[in-house]
């Protein structure tokens, strides 16, 4: 099916939008500092819709004023780790809450795999489907 | 020069007093001069920016754009002149004249940048300075992040981070160093690389007897007291005898004299029980609790015996 060209992962949000500028980013982590989330990048090279826990880099930052702060540690990332999927999320913390309230990809690898389903055929013909990435054929490291 | 700019040339000039009423820059300057007393320099300097974002939104309106100024600055002066409160000011100030995002303040010392290990001092450095994005970064007594004297000393590494980004994130951050004059000019012959940063140098004269008592006066408004006219006469001899004492700091040693004053004050209404106390009983200083103190009677300190002296 070619509903998703390039294989994109379409994980949180404004994820079937095209990737979003700096200025955008920028917009994005000042709406959240301004409703006192916490504020962490997080980055990975497995991909899959189930992988919701991805490596932290560096530690939540709730106490920054200005989203350039934090755009410096999104660049950082991209530095360190260029190849890899790095996402931005928001976490709110106040009572009845607690939860992440922003998510967003603010980088992809050079191309992505994709997915492929996977059929397995269970007892009485059942067949049990789940959904395989192409990138974690490789090992750790050698994905992209 | 683009062709739409020569265009809005011909059609006429901006209005200059139309564009000043707009900015809302004069609301900034006349709370300047009634909150600071004194500090001249520094009133002329925040002046003469103001004014030169003024043209800068008048060339905006020519399309001619041009590159965010320097907005970094060394504070010099003894203590008690007023360098921090007036970059808790600053920080307002620029954000209201649209040079910062945000305009708050982030004080820090030689501790909150420096580390006691090998790659401690990176990060910590770089927390500090994500934290003052969008506001002013006022470090304090800055010439201790350099110490020559020690080789393993990780001040050097802090400068660097710091150099770096007040070159390339002008637009971000406002870096203000604060310290003793000497200090300061010896800290910047061994680092010309921050001096060459830093835009505006500003130092900051002490205070004479009349603005000190002025400053007084404006302290004591703002906690609801005010010196009766011998009272004023008597702190204002306070001051000339005092100013002639070692170790005194300005505007902070005015503010300690006036906290034993209230005091010297609550314990003579206090001492006095049969008498009705009327609001302006308890709102005002009167000469005998500015004349009781040791510098009056024995040429000391009031603090005197606080400290060890050899």
């Amino acid at each position: 099916m070619m509903t998703n060209q390039g294989n994109r992962l379409t994980q949180g949000q404004f994820s079937f939008l095209p990737d979003l500028s700096d200025e955008q980013i920028k917009a994005q982590i000042k709406y959240a500092l301004k409703n006192h989330w916490a504020v962490n990048v997080e980055y990975t090279d497995d991909p899959h819709p189930r992988n919701t826990y991805w490596e932290m880099f560096g530690m939540p930052m709730f106490d920054l004023k200005d989203p350039a702060g934090i755009l410096m540690e999104v660049n950082n990332c991209r530095k360190t780790f260029p190849n890899h999927y790095i996402r931005v999320t928001a976490f709110d913390s106040t009572r009845g809450w607690e939860t992440p309230r922003m998510s967003f990809i603010v980088n992809r690898p050079k191309k992505e795999p994709g997915f492929g389903l996977a059929r397995q055929e269970a007892d009485g013909r059942h067949i049990r489907y789940t959904v395989h990435s192409y990138a974690t054929d490789k090992p750790e490291g050698e994905r992209y | 020069m683009s062709m739409a700019g020569d265009k809005a040339i011909d059609e006429g000039g901006v209005d200059l007093e139309a564009e000043f009423k707009a900015s809302n820059i004069q609301e900034v300057l006349d709370q300047l001069e009634r909150d600071l007393i004194g500090l001249k320099p520094v009133k002329t300097r925040i002046r003469e920016i103001a004014a030169l974002l003024l043209v800068d939104r008048l060339r905006r309106k020519f399309e001619l754009s041009s590159a965010t100024p320097t907005l970094h600055m060394s504070f010099t002066g003894n203590p008690g002149t007023g360098k921090t409160t007036v970059a808790m000011r600053m920080g307002e100030i620029l954000k209201r004249l649209g040079y910062v995002r945000e305009g708050h303040l982030v004080t820090v010392t030689r501790d909150d940048l420096v580390g006691q290990y090998i790659g401690h001092t990176a990060p910590k450095t770089k927390e500090v300075i994500k934290k003052a994005m969008g506001g002013v970064l006022f470090i304090d007594e800055a010439y201790y992040l350099y110490k020559p004297e020690n080789e393993r000393d990780y001040g050097q590494e802090s400068i660097e981070i710091l150099l770096q980004i007040m070159e390339n994130n002008r637009d971000d951050l406002v870096v203000i160093l604060a310290g003793y004059r000497d200090k300061m000019e010896r800290f910047f012959q061994s680092n010309p690389g921050m001096r060459s940063r830093i835009a505006h140098h500003l130092d900051f004269p002490d205070y004479s007897a009349e603005e000190l008592l002025a400053i007084a006066k404006l302290m004591l408004a703002s906690q609801n007291y005010r010196l009766s006219t011998e009272g004023e006469k008597a702190f204002s001899d306070y001051l000339k005898l005092r100013m002639k004492l070692p170790h005194f700091s300005n505007a902070r040693s005015v503010r300690n004299a006036l906290d034993r004053a209230r005091l010297r004050q609550a314990n003579r209404l206090f001492a006095d029980p049969k008498k009705k106390l009327s609001k302006t009983d308890l709102i005002t200083i009167e000469a005998v609790d500015v004349l009781a103190s040791r510098v009056f009677t024995e040429g000391r300190r009031d603090d005197e015996d606080m400290e060890f002296e050899e």
